[in-house]
C-alpha cells in the first residue's frame, strides 16, 4: 500500500478515434522502405514481420494493396528442403517462421503452392520425447513452439499427423502454475504471453477443460491498470502487445467481458501515433509493424469499431473468414 | 505468429565505436564474394543503412553459402553478433564453427557472459550460453552470473529460466531459499522471486509436510501485513494451501479479520475471504449468515476495485445461485 502502480497515464490529447487509413499507408510504406536501418535489422525476422503486415491489413480489409504474388514468390523461397521456412532467404528454418509462412498462405488462400507433406514432415519431426516442441534443430523448449506446431498443423488441416498428442497436451498442462497461469516450462513464472500460447494450444486441441478459467480469468484481468492497459506480469507496465496477448486469452476462456473494455479501447487509441499512422507499445513510443498488428486486433476483439475492423480469431490472430474458409474452428469456452 | 517477440528486446543497438575496417577492404578476404541481402517481395532500392551492418552480413551470407568452418568466418560471427544479436542463424553457425574448430568453451563462456550482460533480454544469448554449459558440463558459474544479470533487472525472465534449468538439471538448490528471501526483502512485489520460492519448495519438499506448509504459510502473511496489496503473495499463499482446506487452516480466518477490522480493504484479502466463505458454504456446516457476508464483501469490492467490476460481479452472482435459497437467486 503506499507505493505507486507501474503505470502510464495518457494524456487529455490522446487520441480517440482509429487512424484508419493512416495505418494503411504506415504498413504499405513500411513493406517498402527498404533502405531503413529498421527494416534491414529486422531480416532475421522478416517471415513473422510480413505476417503481421499482411493480417493486420486483411484485418483493415486492404488486403488488395500488398503485392500478392511477389509475397507468395517470397514465402515459398524461404522453404527448406526439409520443410521448414526460415524468416528470410538463406535464414535458417525455425519452428515461428514456419507458422508465419503458413499463415500468410492461408490468408492468400495459396497454401497449394508449397510441399504440404514436407511442412508438416518438419513440424512433427520437432516433438520430443515429453510431449514438448523445440524450435529448430537446435532444441530449446518453450511453449510456444507447442503452440506454433498444433497451428501450423491445424491451418493445414493435418493435426492427426502429431506423433503423441496426448503427451503433447501433458507436457503444456505441466506447465500451469498455482495461479492459474502458464510459464514457457514446467515451473516457470506465468507470463501472458506464455498464457496466449498455452491457452491457444488447449483451444486448437480441443482441451480447453483443463484450464481453471475462473482463477486463470481472474489473473489475467488483474493484468489491467488504471490506465486501462493490461501488462504480462504483475508489476509491469501496460503494453499493446500483452494487452492482446491477455485479451485473446480472456476471449479463448470466454472471460473477456471481465474487463473494461472502455478503459482498454482508450488506451489501444492512445498508443496509436497520429502523424505516421502506427501503435506503440505505449504511448509516445515509437510504432512498429508488431504492435500495429496487435493494436488492431485488439481493437477488433473488443468489437467496437466493427464498422472498420472485421472479426479476428483470438487464436490464430488473423481474420475470422479465413479460418471459415479453410475449415477450422478452435475451441472456445 | 504472434509470439515471436515475447519479452524479447527488440534488434540491437548499432555501435558507432567500431570503426573496423570494411571485409571488402581486407585482403584475407578477397577470395570471398559478398551476397547482399534478398529484399524479399518488393524490388532492391537503394540501401542507406550502415555500410558495416551491409558489408557483414553480405560476407557472412556468403560464407554461410560455402559452409565455411574457419576461424575467420568464427571472427565474422562475432562482428555479426556486435550488429545484431537476435539473429538466429548466427548463433547457429556460430556453434556449428566451435565444434568444427573444438574451440576452448571457456573462452566462449566468457565471450557470451559479455554478450548477455548488453543483451540481457534476447532468447538466443541466452540459448547459446545453455548450449555451452551443456557442452562443458560445468554449472559452477551460473548461479552467480544468473544473479548478477538479476541484479540489473530482478524479473528479467530469461535469466530466471536459466537458472531453474541449472538449478533443476544440476540439484544446486542448498542456498536457492535463502536467495529468494534476499530478493523479497529487496522488493516483496517480485513477483518472479515468489514464483522462484514455490519453484523450489515443490522440487525439494513439496507441500504434503504440516510443518512446510505452516511455515510457507506464516512466511507469506509476514509479507503480506506488510504490504497486504501485493498480488504475489496472495497467489503464494493460495499456490501453498491449493491442496487443504483454508477455512479449517489454524487462524487464517482470525487473521485475515484482524487485517479487516484495521480497515485493510485489499481487493485480495477481501476476495480471500469470500474464498473461505465459499468453502464453509460447501461443507454446509455454517453461520446463517455466511452467505449474505460473503456478497456484501463482493458489493465493497464492487466498489473498491471498480475497474474488474463484472468479475465482482460474477462472484457475486455464483455465490447467489449455488448457495441462496431458492427465489433468492
Ligand atoms: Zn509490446
Amino acid at each position: 500500500m503506499g507505493t505507486p502502480i507501474k503505470d502510464v497515464t495518457l494524456k487529455p490529447t490522446a487520441p480517440k478515434e482509429v487512424f484508419f487509413y493512416k495505418h494503411v499507408t504506415y504498413i504499405t510504406s513500411y513493406s517498402s522502405k527498404k533502405d531503413d536501418y529498421e527494416y534491414v535489422m529486422t531480416e532475421y525476422l522478416r517471415m513473422s514481420g510480413m505476417y503481421w503486415g499482411i493480417a493486420a491489413m486483411d484485418l483493415l480489409g486492404q488486403l488488395n494493396r500488398m503485392n500478392k504474388q511477389k509475397i507468395i514468390e517470397f514465402t515459398v523461397s524461404c522453404q527448406h528442403e526439409c520443410g521448414g521456412f526460415g524468416a528470410s532467404i538463406g535464414h535458417d528454418p525455425h519452428l515461428l517462421y514456419t507458422l508465419s509462412a503458413i499463415q500468410i498462405l492461408a490468408i492468400y488462400d495459396a497454401l497449394d503452392s508449397i510441399d504440404v507433406d514436407k511442412v508438416v514432415e518438419y513440424v512433427t519431426g520437432l516433438q520430443q520425447e515429453d510431449g514438448s516442441f523445440v524450435g529448430d534443430k537446435w532444441g530449446e523448449v518453450d511453449t510456444r513452439f507447442s503452440f506454433c506446431a498444433v497451428a501450423t498443423l491445424s491451418l493445414l488441416k493435418r493435426l492427426d499427423a502429431v506423433p503423441d498428442i496426448e503427451k503433447a497436451v501433458q507436457y503444456v498442462v505441466s506447465c500451469m502454475n498455482f495461479d492459474g497461469g502458464f510459464g514457457v516450462r514446467p515451473g516457470s513464472e506465468s507470463h501472458s504471453g506464455q498464457i496466449y500460447c498455452c491457452v491457444g494450444f488447449l483451444s486448437v486441441t480441443n482441451n480447453l477443460h483443463y484450464v481453471n478459467a475462473d482463477l486463470l480469468g481472474w489473473w489475467l484481468c488483474e493484468r489491467q491498470l488504471p490506465s486501462g492497459g493490461l501488462n504480462g506480469r504483475p508489476e509491469k507496465l501496460p503494453d499493446v502487445c500483452y494487452s492482446w496477448w491477455v485479451l485473446a486469452s480472456l476471449k479463448i476462456i470466454n472471460r473477456l467481458h471481465w474487463i473494461d473494455s472502455k478503459k482498454l479501447t482508450a488506451f489501444i487509441l492512445a498508443c496509436q501515433d497520429d502523424e505516421t499512422g502506427g501503435f506503440a507499445d505505449r504511448p509516445g513510443d515509437m510504432v512498429d509493424p508488431f504492435h500495429t498488428l496487435f493494436g488492431i486486433a485488439g481493437l477488433s476483439l473488443l468489437g467496437n469499431h466493427s464498422d472498420s475492423i472485421k472479426p479476428v480469431n483470438p487464436v490464430f490472430c488473423m481474420p475470422e473468414n479465413i479460418l471459415t474458409r479453410i475449415g477450422v474452428a478452435p475451441q472456445i469456452l | 505468429m504472434a509470439a515471436q517477440e515475447i519479452d524479447a528486446d527488440s534488434g540491437s543497438e548499432f555501435d558507432d565505436d567500431l570503426a573496423l575496417q570494411f571485409y571488402r577492404d581486407r585482403p584475407e578476404w578477397n577470395d570471398i564474394i559478398p551476397i547482399p541481402q534478398d529484399d524479399g517481395p518488393n524490388p532492391v532500392v537503394r540501401i542507406a543503412y550502415s555500410e558495416r551492418f551491409q558489408d557483414v552480413f553480405d560476407y557472412l551470407r556468403a560464407v554461410l553459402k560455402a559452409d565455411e568452418r574457419s576461424e575467420r568466418a568464427l571472427d565474422l560471427t562475432k562482428d555479426a553478433v556486435e550488429l545484431n544479436a537476435a539473429n538466429y542463424t548466427v548463433w547457429h553457425y556460430r556453434r556449428v564453427l566451435l565444434q568444427a574448430l573444438k574451440k576452448d568453451l571457456r573462452e566462449e563462456m566468457r565471450y557470451i557472459s559479455e554478450i548477455i550482460q548488453d543483451h540481457p533480454k534476447n532468447y538466443q544469448v541466452w540459448h547459446h550460453r545453455r548450449a555451452i554449459v551443456e557442452w562443458l558440463k560445468d554449472p559452477s558459474n551460473e548461479l552467480n552470473f544468473t544473479e548478477s544479470i538479476l541484479e540489473k533487472d530482478s524479473k528479467n525472465y530469461h535469466a530466471w529460466s536459466h537458472r531453474q534449468w541449472v538449478l533443476q538439471t544440476f540439484k544446486l538448490w542448498d542456498g536457492e531459499l535463502d536467495y529468494v528471501h534476499k530478493l523479497l526483502l529487496e522488493d516483496l512485489r517480485n513477483n518472479s522471486a515468489w514464483n522462484q520460492r514455490y519453484f523450489v519448495m515443490s522440487n525439494t519438499t513439496g507441500f504434503s509436510d504440516e510443518s512446510v506448509v505452516d511455515r510457507e504459510v506464516k512466511y507469506a502473511i509476514e509479507f503480506i501485513k506488510k504490504a497486504p496489496n501485493n498480488e504475489s503473495s496472495w497467489s503464494y499463499l493460495r499456490g501453498v494451501l491449493a491442496l487443504r482446506d483454508i477455512s479449517s487452516f489454524p487462524g487464517l480466518m482470525q487473521t485475515c479479520q484482524d487485517m479487516y477490522s484495521e480497515n485493510v480493504r485489499s481487493p485480495f484479502l477481501l476476495s480471500f475471504i469470500i474464498d473461505i466463505y465459499e468453502e464453509q458454504l460447501e461443507s454446509k456446516t455454517f453461520p446463517e449468515d455466511t452467505l449474505l457476508k460473503a456478497t456484501q464483501l463482493c458489493d465493497v469490492l464492487i466498489q473498491v476495485d471498480a475497474i474488474r467490476l463484472k468479475y465482482w460481479e460474477y462472484i457475486k452472482r455464483s455465490l447467489t445461485l449455488r448457495f441462496g435459497k431458492q427465489g433468492e437467486a
